[in-house]
């Protein structure tokens, strides 16, 4: 590396502007991107360090200056220590768990250790220096691959990359500091935190007329049997039918729409803002979800026909999430 | 990304940083661990109230960590502490010295561990430990001291390990301790030998209140008070032979000036060299001189300048630059045949024959009926009236007041060598012969270990020296000429090692003895290799080995940076380097490999042991049998569900069956 890029890395490092774009897997830390500084510790027990050698000086201390030397020594060691104890783990991102705004949203990352030793007092940082916004602690044990999970707090309603993470170790002494700063691509989403105390949810009926037709094949009553596919949910799935004759059977429910809901957007009251109107969706949304009923959802670029299940709710929320940003289209 | 939509659970507080956790309690014994150790070693320098309240801190710090409650309140600790800096200032008189300060620093960590909450805090506690194991070089630098600083060093190590991982074993806390220590070491050496020395304090150092030796005045009981302490005051190393013991005179402070009761040294110029021409014989030698903060160094008669650092006095005195604070090491060469002093100057005679203008009365006419024409005379007279007087030799000498000389020469008569040195040079001042005190060693025992001289404080000695025209300054010992036998030891002297010497001076404690012997000999290496290493020995030391310009500062500096980027770059290889896998099976079968690598069979990455078995034992018919049952061997032992026992005794014999491989030679192809 030469002098220039030496700098340029160190500054980047001191502003903490290094580029948060997102870098693909595996990330192997390598001695390019690891940085050992001193704690606050090590730097006190280098001011020891320097008033020992100050009194053997003086006095003429030649055991003192041995073992100022000694510790001196160890010190510098102990960098060396820190730094192994990065080296040549291999990360690669792994599930992410979506949040709710308010919650958190969790991270995991597949941390392989390659070498026979164990990789003690490990941690993994989410956010900046001065504001940790997420810390988990852990070891990895010789020769395996963990799942370290980073739980961060979602704040903000949309897309929330996991962005600047750092992994760092004080091991063994806790003098110095050794890091290596990740920007792993992975990505959480982040739904509109639900209305607390939500009012029930309008009826279903009214509304929804406009999706009559294409809800016609719903879930609410048995109507048939018709061959299974790839995307059907196995709740569904005719398993006396299966049992008899091995054939992948789908059970089909007709649509009446007594107890169907259906979640306007426009037929909230005006006076709420948009934000409180996601709110007020997600926590219907949820609700629905819970008690099994079906549900359509209508925003104003975009509209669900009725249904129920994990699918169709996570469908709904996380257009909720995205409602307003520019990837709302994707 | 998932496809379920979980209530995630509420947002935790996020903790800063590691070092604010909370500590264990295996953590918190680790810390007491590394306190008592650090202390420990301490007790015997420490005033007994110091260590007291230090055990009863650590009492209450281990009744807090067996019952887990919280540290105790800041307001009880504060007046604690000011109470430590109250009982400090009161038991050592100041405050602000070595001593104190480590006794301060201690009750500190106590206090510190009692109110530990954070690992932040428990950090601060053992960088005040480490500064403590330092601190006992300031009153000891023997082996055992670096012996139970290296402990304590080692238990706050581990402890400093505990914190950073708190999962670890407490094996494996001592095990890195022991680690760090060992990576350390070669750094320590490397800074030890090349670092640059100092030859002068930084700033001045206090001279310590106690110190046993010979001060630079001497009044009655001055040198008794030193008699039965068996304490070492140097030891000395010869090149050649040892002087025999008749002149073995080491030369301490001049004392020519006397006020009646005090004899004191006199000023001068500090010169280079003695002003005289050294002749005669010549013994070479090395003095490893015990701290005794004065100036003045031991030197047989007569020595010979110059000596680095060392100026003399125009009484052949050796004087060090700065008080000697530290055990330090000299070399002098000696001619006992020198004739020193022939050219004294006739103002500083007369001031050799001064004496208080009034006082001892009968001395004054007992000399004036001693004196003969010639100095010579005058001496021989003084001397027959001393050696007939039946004068005893004692170390209990009744307390001398006003007119100490005439009552000790013709009332009481019973004196210790500082009597008669003192009461010969005022018959001969008095008698018109110039004549002046010296105080040093007279003897020194060889210790048969290592043929190394030892000489004790209980060889403390005052003899007298007298200016003869012609022969200059000639040595005179008064008390030898009186009191030939020299023993009458009162038992009841109330010396701190007096139980000592009777002990080891009885016969049948010879062993005892040896073993001392022995001690000393290792603690005289240990001095003389580690603890005398100072700017000369280092200059030598560089220039003999690496030829290496020490006394050039940026050459040195420079030494040292290279030799510290030599360390690290081997430490950083060592960090890199991966090692093989742990698992004997993965061993035995990357060894197989190998093995049959060298016969152009290496195996292929993505090969398979069974498949490899085949490959080989069609390239080698003949071992083709061993082969592949070291193959099948390997497959069933790697691939099968694992049986840890019996999986143990397996692996062992494959492995013995692929070390003792040996391939057999192919029959030619017919």
């Amino acid at each position: 590396m030469s002098p220039a890029a030496a700098l340029a890395r160190l500054r980047s490092l001191f502003r903490r502007s290094r580029p948060e774009k997102a870098e693909t897997a595996p990330l192997i830390l390598s001695q390019h991107r690891i940085y050992v500084l001193p704690t606050f510790s090590g730097l006190a027990f280098a001011g020891v360090l320097g008033v020992m050698l100050i009194a053997s000086i003086n006095y003429g201390l030649s055991l003192g200056y041995a073992f100022s030397f000694l510790l001196g020594g160890i010190g510098i060691v102990s960098t060396i220590h820190a730094f192994r104890n990065l080296l040549r783990l291999s990360i690669r991102p792994g599930r992410v768990e979506d949040a709710f705004c308010g919650g958190s949203a969790v991270f995991h990352l597949l941390i392989d250790n390659p070498d026979p030793h164990r990789r003690p007092a490990l941690r993994l940082l989410g956010g900046k220096m001065a504001e940790v916004r997420g810390e988990t602690r852990f070891d990895l044990p010789p020769g395996a691959c963990s799942d370290i999970a980073l739980a961060l707090p979602a704040r903000r309603r949309g897309r929330m990359p996991i962005g600047r993470t750092v992994i760092e170790t004080r091991w063994p002494l806790g003098l110095v500091r050794a890091c290596s700063i990740l920007a792993p691509a992975m990505e959480a989403l982040v739904f509109p935190a639900p209305e607390l105390a939500p009012p029930p949810p309008p009826p279903g009926s009214g509304g929804v007329s406009a999706n009559r037709g294409a809800a016609r094949i719903g879930n609410e009553d048995f109507a048939g049997l018709r061959a299974y596919q790839d995307t059907d949910s196995l709740h569904h799935l005719a398993w006396k039918v299966f049992a008899r004759s091995g054939a992948m059977m789908t059970k089909q429910f007709s649509d009446i729409g007594d107890a169907d809901l259906f979640f306007d957007w426009h037929a909230l009251p005006a006076a709420l803002s948009e934000e409180a109107r996601l709110s007020r969706l997600a926590a219907w949304l949820l609700r629905a979800g819970q008690s099994g009923q079906r549900y359509a959802l209508r925003l104003p670029a975009r509209e669900f026909s009725i249904d129920r299940g994990d699918a169709h709710l996570y469908r709904c929320l996380a257009e909720l999430a995205l409602y307003g940003s520019a990837a709302e289209e994707t | 990304m998932s496809m379920d939509a979980r209530v995630p659970p509420a947002p935790s507080p996020v903790r800063a940083s590691p070092d604010e956790a909370g500590l264990r309690r295996d953590q918190g014994f680790w810390l007491l661990a590394a306190a008592v150790s650090t202390i420990a070693p301490h007790w015997v320098e420490q005033p007994a109230w110091v260590g007291t309240l230090c055990a009863i801190l650590f009492t209450w710090h281990i009744r807090r960590l067996w019952r887990g409650s919280a540290a105790p309140s800041r307001w009880l600790l504060l007046p604690l502490t000011l109470a430590a800096v109250v009982g400090v200032r009161l038991s050592f008189g100041y405050f602000l010295g070595k001593a104190p300060g480590l006794a301060f620093l201690a009750v500190l960590l106590s206090l510190k561990l009692l109110e530990t909450r954070s690992v932040r805090d428990a950090r601060v506690a053992m960088l005040m430990c480490f500064f403590l194991q330092f601190g006992l070089f300031f009153n000891d630098q023997s082996a055992l001291s670096a012996a139970f600083a290296l402990i304590a060093a080692l238990v706050t190590l581990g402890s400093l390990v505990a914190l950073a991982d708190p999962a670890s074993t407490g094996r494996k806390r001592l095990k890195m301790g022991v680690i760090l220590l060992a990576q350390g070491l070669p750094f320590m050496l490397a800074l030890f030998v090349l670092f640059p020395r100092a030859a002068t304090p930084l700033w001045g150092i206090p001279n310590r209140t106690a110190t046993s030796g010979l001060s630079d005045s001497m009044s009655p009981g001055t040198v008794s008070g030193l008699i039965l302490s068996d304490a070492l005051a140097f030891t000395a190393e010869f090149d050649g032979p040892p002087p025999p013991p008749s002149e073995r005179y080491w030369r301490g402070p001049v004392l020519g000036r006397f006020d009646g009761r005090t004899w004191r040294m006199s000023h001068g110029p500090l010169l280079d060299r003695p002003r005289y021409m050294p002749s005669g014989r010549r013994y070479d030698y090395r003095i490893m001189l015990e701290p005794h903060d004065q100036h003045w160094l031991p030197v047989l008669d007569y020595p010979a300048g110059p000596v680095q650092g060392v100026s003399f006095t125009l009484d052949f005195q050796a004087l060090n630059r700065f008080p000697v604070g530290n055990r330090m090491q000299f070399e002098f060469s000696a001619f006992p045949g020198t004739v020193a002093g022939g050219g004294e100057s006739s103002r500083r005679l007369d001031m050799f024959r001064q004496l208080p203008l009034y006082g001892n009365p009968r001395t004054r006419a007992l000399a004036t009926m001693l004196k003969a024409k010639t100095a010579e005379q005058t001496v021989e007279h003084i001397l027959a009236w001393l050696a007939e007087g039946r004068f005893t030799y004692t170390l209990q000498p009744p307390l001398l007041d006003k007119d100490s000389t005439d009552i000790f020469l013709f009332d009481t008569r019973m004196g210790f060598c500082e009597h008669f040195a003192g009461a010969f040079v005022f018959l001969a001042r008095a008698a018109d012969v110039p004549a002046r005190v010296v105080t040093g060693y007279q003897g020194g025992r060889i210790n048969p270990v290592n043929e190394t001289m030892t000489v004790r404080q209980s060889d403390a000695h005052a003899w007298a020296e007298v200016w003869l025209a012609g022969h200059g300054w000639v040595r005179v010992d008064p008390t030898a000429l009186a009191a030939p036998q020299r023993i009458e030891r009162g038992l009841e002297a109330s010396l701190p090692e007096r139980d000592m010497l009777p002990l080891l001076l009885q016969p049948q404690y010879s062993w005892l003895r040896q073993l001392r012997d022995h001690w000393e000999a290792i603690a005289t290496g240990w001095n003389r290799g580690v603890i005398a290493y100072d700017k000369r020995r280092q200059r030598d030391l560089l220039e003999a080995v690496f030829g290496l310009d020490a006394s050039s500062l940026p050459v040195i500096l420079g030494a040292s940076a290279i030799a510290i980027a030599l360390l690290m770059a081997v430490l950083y290889y060592w960090a890199q380097r991966r090692r093989a896998s742990h698992d004997p099976l993965d061993q035995a079968w990357a060894r197989f490999s190998a093995k049959l690598a060298r016969h152009g069979l290496a195996r292929a990455p993505s090969e398979g042991p069974l498949d490899y078995a085949r490959r080989l034992a069609a390239a080698r018919p003949a071992s083709a049998a061993i082969l592949t049952a070291i193959c099948t061997d390997y497959a069933r032992l790697r691939y099968r569900p694992s049986v840890p026992r019996e999986e143990h005794k397996e692996i062992g014999k494959l492995t013995h069956s692929i070390n003792r491989l040996v391939l057999k030679k192919e029959p030619a192809p017919s």
